[in-house]
């Protein structure tokens, strides 16, 4: 077993036999987080699905205080972010050190985009008294539903901003080992399970924005 | 193997490197596994401290010790800390830490780095339950119902909600590194079903508490959005629905009772096949017991909810699904008990835990099946029945569990015996000390006495005297091991590799191992428990 035949690699820990059980372990490693991640959602699509359920114009109304276009906006944001960090990937797995550099530059880079949006979009809610908790005020007869769908609205959203600003931090980790050419074609996964991180992430977006921007919505 | 005498001299884990430095900062499994000893140790303590005086405020009736809104922090804390802080870490960061890798013949877990991080996690968590402790506690119930831990409640919801929250991510680390390990780690020729039983339980476990923690966790985060800003999502006053609150809740706590009880489960088949010296009968019937226990303790959490406004149909359908669990269950202990059948059994301490577990696990696991039928349950709902009914499942059977374990693999932990006579002293006031304090919470609780009340009707007296000093025995049985464990570590004989003439990997490497746990790779050419294929072997201890 020590007597691996490939040569030992600098990256390789003193407890695993070969690169490829080091790989295979984090990379099952980083789906059973991903498993965990979709569990901690679940819960508040759980709430989700049970206020709507009861709720439904009071969810109705709320989403129509949601900036729809904003919304949009921000998911082709993530989505352009998926589409880099798939790229830095592939540049990670074949050895093209200056694109992955620049493809997790570009990540970063759209990440904060989104984020700056989320700002925008926090910041009119609380102009509103919108916020649950902080200031929510409405004379609608669905008052108290309305704060209900925003009180998921900001919970649920900013989990996920959360979970971007958690991604932005490992990012910049990335960024500077990439620009120190630490990653090569035999020590790409890093990149790769980080990518898995960056996807889930986005997914999870791609289910908030229509259960919460579009639903509903004539 | 038994001529692989531990020779102080020889490099192992614990003298491999000196200084509080190289215990802080280790990222050794075997050490991380003593960490955790060490911490789950003082909250085990704490928690029993809490107990204590629960039991001495009952020993009258009358409320004259503490009054209700302190009464009501006292098993609040009490239940907080044994299970967030002791249940459910035990065995799974302490001796499954210890021995899984050794187990499967790994070098260490799949990820030290985040194993040394979880037991950092605990202790943060562990500091912020002990610091919300200092100012004033909660009072609310382990189980934090809504509306009155998110609205009316004014002692430290959010503070301990939080550690709770910081406490499920320490084991959700652990569980990731066991699967992780359980998968790509396990040495050559060592296929699944060649694994150890406590391998498989701890496995089983890990995908309990990945797939369920997360879930408490995001609960936590709406009680405490919930209790420090009142957006109320769990108040009916706001609209909120508190019945959401219980059935998230115990999405994630009713898998929690098979998290402390499953790694337990696997302890006792060790026991049971090291002391009998046979394989364990039925060995593929117990895997999937695990397994099967894993699973359908997802789909019983409504049983929890049979008086909270639950539909009658959901309720007979949880009741049908719990009753299910009794099936894997009992294949666990008709199949140990059938391994004991013409074994060479003898009695250590660590058999002695075992055989307990197999009696009050019965018993306990029997009144889940009272408690599972919905008019039973509505009786005895919220009364001692079901604080003697969980307490024989937790105390005595993962306590059970987590003892026997730790006086089995101490010769491997420490490198040093423990002495047999003080330990058999102490197993014995264990098992006569708890069935003393909880049987007679039995019949109180069926004869009416509800729980969470510092005062009770003068008739229930006897049955509490007889509580409180089962709970003195047993609280005794409890400091001996602290006692005679850490006397052993200086002055007790030294354990040859194989003091039990067991077999599995863990003991064909020195005791105590060396930091790599093994000189040689190991490799594995039989199944587990062949104790038919080898040689006699003394018992030394």
């Amino acid at each position: 077993m020590s007597a691996s035949a490939e040569a030992h690699s600098p990256e390789l820990q003193h407890h695993f036999d070969s690169m490829e059980q080091q790989r295979s372990a984090s990379t099952l490693g980083m789906w059973a987080f991903v498993a965990q991640e979709l569990m901690f959602f679940g819960g508040l699509f759980t709430a989700y699905l049970v206020y709507r359920y009861l709720y439904p114009i009071g969810f109705e109304l709320g989403s129509a205080q949601l900036d729809i276009k904003l919304g949009g906006f921000n998911t082709a944001v993530l989505l352009a972010s998926s589409f880099t960090m798939a790229m830095a990937v592939w540049a990670a797995q074949t050895g093209k050190k200056k694109v992955l550099l620049w493809m997790l530059i570009a990540t970063l880079a759209l990440g904060a985009v989104f984020l700056g949006v989320k700002y925008v979009e926090y910041s009119a809610k609380i102009e509103h008294h919108l916020v649950p908790g902080y200031n929510f005020e409405s004379d609608s007869p669905y008052a108290g539903q309305i704060k209900m769908f925003m009180a998921l609205y900001f919970a649920m959203t900013g989990m996920h901003a959360l979970h971007m600003v958690v991604g932005f931090g490992l990012l910049l980790f990335y960024i500077y080992h990439a620009a120190k050419g630490r990653y090569t074609p035999e020590y790409s996964h890093p990149i790769e399970l980080f990518g898995l991180y960056w996807h889930f992430v986005d997914i999870v977006w791609i289910f908030l924005f229509p259960l919460l921007y579009l639903l509903g919505r004539a | 193997m038994s001529t692989l005498i531990t020779d102080s001299s020889r490099s192992n884990y614990l003298n491999a490197a000196y200084g509080i430095k190289s215990w802080l900062l280790t990222k050794d499994h075997k050490r991380i596994a003593l960490l955790y000893l060490v911490a789950v140790s003082i909250f085990f303590s704490v928690g029993g401290l809490f107990a204590a005086l629960i039991r001495l405020e009952l020993l009258t009736p009358e409320g004259d010790m503490v009054q209700p809104d302190i009464y009501n922090r006292l098993f609040t804390m009490h239940g907080v800390i044994m299970i967030f802080f002791f249940l459910i870490p035990a065995i799974p960061a302490v001796l499954g830490n210890f021995i899984l890798p050794l187990m499967v013949g790994a070098k260490d877990l799949a990820f030290p780095r985040i194993n040394l991080a979880s037991f950092y996690v605990y202790v943060v968590a562990g500091i912020l339950g002990v610091w919300a402790l200092i100012n004033g506690g909660v009072d609310t119930g382990w189980t934090f119902y809504t509306p009155y831990s998110s609205m009316y409640s004014n002692t430290q919801v959010t503070l301990v909600a939080m550690a709770g929250f910081i406490a499920g991510f320490s084991s959700i680390m652990t569980a990731v590194n066991f699967i992780v390990t359980v998968h790509r780690m396990r040495a050559p020729g060592l296929t699944w079903f060649r694994m150890p039983l406590m391998v498989w339980a701890l496995y089983a476990t890990s995908i309990i508490i990945m797939l369920a923690t997360p879930v408490l966790a995001i609960t936590l985060v709406m009680l405490m959005l919930d209790h420090s800003l009142h957006i109320g999502i769990f108040d009916p006053a706001q609209g909120g629905d508190p019945v959401l609150f219980q059935h998230l809740f115990w999405f994630y706590s009713h898998p929690a009772v098979y998290i402390m009880i499953l790694p337990a489960m696997g302890v006792i088949s060790e026991l049971v096949a090291a002391f009998s010296r046979k394989k364990v009968f039925g060995y593929t019937f117990v895997v999937y017991s695990s397994l099967s226990i894993a699973f359908l303790g997802f789909l019983v959490w409504g049983h929890h909810l049979f008086v909270s406004g639950q539909s009658v149909y959901a309720g007979a359908v949880f009741s049908i699904l719990s009753m299910l669990v009794a099936i894997p269950s009992a294949v666990k202990v008709f199949n140990w008990t059938a391994t004991l059948f013409q074994g060479s059994v003898s009695y250590q301490t660590p058999m002695l835990y075992a055989l307990g577990f197999i009696g009050l696990f019965t018993i306990g696991g029997l009144t889940g099946v009272f408690l599972a039928t919905m008019g039973l349950d509505t009786h005895v709902h919220d009364t001692y029945f079901v604080v003697a009914h969980f307490h024989y499942v937790m105390v005595g059977g993962t306590i059970m569990g987590y003892l026997g374990g730790l006086h089995y693999w101490w010769p491997k932990i420490s490198g040093k015996l423990y002495p047999e006579f003080w330990a058999k002293i102490s197993a014995l006031l264990v098992f006569v000390g708890f069935n003393l304090t909880f049987f007679p919470q039995f019949i109180v609780g069926y004869l009416g006495m509800p729980r969470r009340y510092h005062a009770y009707p003068p008739e229930f007296q006897v049955f509490n005297v007889l509580s409180t000093a089962g709970a003195s025995v047993l609280g005794l049985g409890y400091l001996l091991p602290i006692i005679y464990l850490t006397w052993s570590m200086r002055y007790g004989k030294k354990a040859p590799a194989n003091p039990w003439g067991a077999v599995g990997l863990e003991w064909e490497t020195a005791s105590p191992p060396p930091t790599f746990n093994f000189d040689d790779d190991p490799v594995v050419e039989h199944e587990a428990y062949d104790y038919h294929h080898r040689p006699e072997e003394p018992r030394v201890a």
